[in-house]
């Protein structure tokens, strides 16, 4: 009696998987980009009707793990992979920077429209040192605005997150003692604040309680209607969040041969602060050719045709150069 | 109990104190009556409210087409979540494959066969310990034995996990439901001579069968909203399933996804989804209880 | 006997069916069995490296810095046990009333049918969707009350100040709810299981409503309603997405049920995604204490019906 169940569920796995014909290619990994690589998927299914793209967000380390594991077609991740894993990939791996995304610092407080963000208080801020909006440090940036003796809310990511990942790693850049009591990962321990689940998590916060202030993908806080305070960059200068000002970042950036590179801390006039690039994991060889084939061309498309999604959806277009580079990687695959 | 004899000499005394007690009894009955009727309806109130928001918020996309097209991706207008309607089926149906026969047998064995053997101690700790494990963990499971080793994503490793996922509700609700059985329907089955088998088809399992379809739906509800064991499992697909051995779009995954993007008509979709859900399971809740309370 | 002979099975037959049954049943339970065994196998194998570093300190510390590959759990705990046991002590009394509501004929049987729907409906609800309505509803009242609370009652510990709108009590709250449907459902098995000569006995004897309830249904019924309550606990403590979008997931340990908090369970949801390393084997060693404190809870139970049950011997 009880067999009967796994026989039936064997018979249909053994005969229905021969049955299907389009080339199907998984992959999982980082959430930031999610949205736009389940986009090209769709979009590019429009155009090729035989090859089905799927991508599902679990997340940068399970992506890596299921990527060395081999259980999907590509990987993604926002902190690329490290020299370490990439050796522990049988089939090795190459990387290639697929999109950008800025991190952004949104806040709630009524009455202030605009909010210049100097150096010392964004790192104060998430040390718990900058505890009063109408603290000296923030005033003295913003003079005519009408800050209010309002306690500083902090709000941060409490899922290991990519984007925790960017925004510790510029916060310790400029503020040593950032770097030594909180330092950078995909999920620290702030000294004060609320942890919400995810970017929707963290807006949620920062919406629901006036003086809140939190770090979200721009994507986010744009979408929500948020305001969004303008970063001190290493220039001096105060740098509003929009994609003109990312794109500035990304163009300066030089690329190693690796392509793994985060720009910490841009240095150009018009450079956004904290900005970075989002990687697909691809192996550098493939068994199957005609996978491998319809993988390149879909990698292909999203670096080229694929980019016109981006403005729309809340991230920064690859510039031309980063582009090129990032094909003559694709070509490498095998 | 009051020993009338000791009362009776004081006999007119006593019947204005047993009249006080006796009215002193109707009116705590009727306060614990109003106290119940009071809880109850006041824990509506929160019910309504999530049923509400549901509602609200899932209804304006709610359409035919929802069921026919496939997911939008962001940016995009229009789409449903089809695939994701009969990969939830599909592998909330093997998941209840396993999970079932092997709960309910298992419930009979430490009921019936042998309650006291240590097999059945163990099934029954073992029961419990399994309801406090964290779905992610089932996910983690079903990853390792079934994932790593076909090297696939697919519906069927979904269905594994969501078996695991099951199976302490349905074990532990099967096991209630046949201790509910009177001890004098089995006896007087054993009196009529018929074998522990015939005793337990046909009279226990039926007369415990209602009780065993609650467990088996709260166990179908859970599974069928659970997202963390199917994304480490089935993954999720843009695309129409054309086999069991795929990644697999579900329900929840979908919902997840899609509350956790800041676009406004993927957040719409998933209230929608989390609607017809909702539907879904409550429909199965009350044709399964249609069905067998008439049988009973 | 004479009724299975007229069916003219031979005698053989008819003893191969109930063995084959008997074996059946076995080796469901043994798969049973089985199957937590090798849960347990697949997490301690995963678990070791950071039990063999941490030891029982992990139970004892307080930091969980992945960064600096510090990782103790000791807030996590506290706040899973915490929270559940709130989220117990709200649905345990609003589940019971509701469960003997609906195994008594206070209103029509309709109107009970609809209520019952109702309950169970919200199992199928899904943890996301709970996680927003805790959002956009629970928050907003509880930060309400929370303000209050400090003004008002900020003597006591647990309702000291500031409040927050992503608390233990906001995410204990909704925990309650969700189980109450498993409080509920099964409960009301239990009672409806009791023999009707039990109640009209009472009856008989000159016992009102309640008294029959109190006095004799509901310690018939104790065991499935202490079942019912272990599993419901199990699943609060076990509980992910809504728990971790609601309670604030902070490790910082406070008195304050306003303040934010965190589970061990939640703790899982938040950073398994993203976890590499000696992170992953820290989490999976999480799972494990959790597996634990189920253990723990479940003894308790079964400490607790043996109470009740000697308590009333006589009427059993």
């Amino acid at each position: 009696m009880k067999p009967l169940p796994f026989l039936l569920i064997g018979a249909a796995l053994a005969g229905l998987s021969a049955t299907s014909q389009a080339q199907q290619l998984s992959g999982a990994g980082a959430s930031f980009p999610a949205p736009l690589y389940q986009r090209w998927g769709v979009e590019y299914n429009k155009l090729h009707p035989d090859v089905q793209v799927n991508y599902q967000s679990v997340g940068s380390g399970a992506g890596v793990k299921n990527f060395t594991a081999g259980v999907v077609d590509f990987g993604a991740s926002d902190a690329a992979m490290s020299d370490a894993e990439i050796a522990k990939v049988p089939k090795g791996a190459v990387l290639i920077p697929a999109t950008a995304g800025e991190v952004v610092f949104a806040y709630n407080l009524p009455g202030v429209e605009t909010l210049n963000l100097p150096r010392e208080a964004m790192a104060g801020i998430f040390l718990g040192k900058v505890t009063k909006w109408n603290d000296p440090v923030i005033a003295k940036a913003n003079p005519g605005a009408k800050l209010p003796e309002l306690p500083i809310m902090v709000a941060y990511r409490s899922d290991g997150s990519g984007t925790t990942y960017v925004f510790t790693q510029h916060l310790s850049t400029i503020s040593p003692e950032f770097k030594e009591k909180i330092g950078t990962d995909k999920s620290v321990t702030f000294p004060v604040g609320v942890g919400g689940k995810g970017n929707e998590g963290v807006t949620a916060l920062i919406k629901q309680t006036p003086g809140t202030i939190g770090y979200v993908e721009y994507g986010y806080a744009k979408g929500n209607g948020l305001a969004m305070a303008s970063l001190q960059n290493k220039s001096g200068n105060f740098v509003a969040a929009d994609g003109e000002h990312g794109a500035s970042t990304l163009a300066n950036v030089q690329l190693p041969e690796n392509l793994r590179i985060w720009p910490v801390d841009p240095e150009g006039a018009n450079d956004y602060p904290i900005a970075s690039f989002t990687w697909l994991l691809l192996y550098k060889k493939y068994d199957d050719a005609a996978k491998l084939k319809a993988l390149k061309d879909f990698v292909t498309y999203g670096l080229t045709t694929g980019q016109s999604f981006s403005e729309e959806l809340g991230y920064i277009p690859l510039p031309a150069p980063v582009v090129e580079k990032a094909k003559a990687a694709l070509a490498t695959v095998q | 109990m009051d020993n009338i004899v000791t009362h009776a000499p004081d006999f007119f005394s006593n019947s204005q104190a047993e009249a006080t007690k006796a009215i002193a009894r109707s009116l705590w009955n009727r306060v614990l009556t109003s106290v119940c009727v009071a809880l109850s309806l006041l824990t509506l109130v929160p019910l309504v409210s999530i049923i509400y928001l549901v509602l609200k918020n899932g209804l304006p996309l709610l359409s035919w087409s929802v069921f026919t097209q496939l997911p939008p991706a962001a940016g995009m207008v229009g789409g449903g979540f089809g695939n994701a309607v009969i990969g939830t089926i599909v592998m909330v149906g093997i998941g209840l494959l396993m999970s079932g026969p092997l709960g309910i047998l298992s419930a009979i064995y430490i009921n019936e066969y042998a309650p006291a053997s240590r097999l059945a101690q163990a099934v029954r700790i073992v029961a419990k310990l399994l309801t406090g494990i964290p779905s992610i963990i089932c996910g983690v499971f079903a990853f390792a034995i079934v994932v790593s080793t076909t090297g696939r994503f697919s519906a069927f490793a979904g269905g594994v996990a969501l078996a695991v996922l099951m199976l302490p509700t349905i074990l532990l609700t099967s096991e209630q439901a046949l201790m509910g059985v009177q001890s004098a329907f089995r006896e007087a089955s054993y009196g009529l001579g018929a074998t522990k088998f015939q005793t337990i088809v046909r009279i226990v399992l039926p007369d415990a069968l209602p009780a065993i379809m609650t467990g088996i739906m709260l166990a179908v509800a859970r599974a069928a909203g659970e997202t963390a064991p199917l994304i480490f499992t089935a993954l999720f697909s843009q695309f129409w399933a054309k086999s069991l051995s795929e990644p697999t779009a579900s329900l929840s995954v979908l919902i997840y996804n899609f509350s956790t993007v800041p676009f406004p008509h993927q957040i719409q979709m998933a209230w929608t989804a989390s609607l017809v859900l909702v539907a879904f399971v409550t429909l199965a809740n009350i044709t399964a209880q249609l069905v067998f309370s008439k049988k009973h | 006997m004479s009724r299975e002979s007229s069916d003219s099975k031979p005698i053989a037959e008819v003893r191969v069916g109930p063995d084959l049954f008997h074996a059946l049943c076995w080796v469901a339970s043994a798969l049973a069995v089985a199957t937590l065994a090798w849960i347990i196998y697949e997490i301690v194998t995963s678990a070791w490296p950071a039990i063999q570093k941490f030891g029982f300190g992990f139970l004892g510390s307080s930091s969980w810095v992945p960064n600096r590959e510090v990782f103790g759990v000791f807030p996590f705990i506290v706040g899973t046990v915490a929270s559940s046991f709130i989220a117990i002590l709200f649905a345990f009394p609003l589940g019971l009333a509701i469960a003997i509501f609906l195994s008594e004929n206070f209103l029509p049987a309709p109107v009970r049918q609809v209520i019952r729907f109702v309950v169970e409906m919200l199992a199928a609800i899904p943890s996301v969707v709970f996680g927003l309505w805790g959002i956009f509803v629970v928050i907003p009242i509880i930060k309400i009350f929370g303000d209050w609370a400090v003004k008002n009652l900020g003597g006591v510990p647990i309702f000291s100040g500031p409040a927050y709108g992503n608390s233990m009590l906001t995410a204990s709250v909704v925990l309650a709810l969700m189980i109450l449907p498993t409080v509920t459902a099964i409960s009301r098995n239990a009672l409806t299981a009791v023999p009707k000569t039990l109640r009209e006995g009472a009856y008989a004897l000159g016992a009102t409503r309640w008294e029959a309830i109190l006095g004799v249904i509901l310690p018939t019924a104790a065991p499935g309603v202490v079942a019912a309550t272990i599993l419901a606990l199990g699943r609060a403590m076990g509980e992910t997405m809504a728990v971790a979008m609601l309670i604030g997931n902070s490790s910082r340990l406070s008195w304050s049920l306003l303040s934010p908090g965190g589970t061990l369970a939640g703790l899982l949801a938040n950073q398994f995604g993203e976890a590499e390393g000696l992170q992953v084997n820290s989490l999976m060693y999480a799972a494990l204490i959790l597996v634990v404190i189920t253990l723990f809870v479940n003894v308790l139970g079964e400490l607790v019906l043996r109470y009740t049950q000697s308590q009333t011997a006589g009427i059993r």
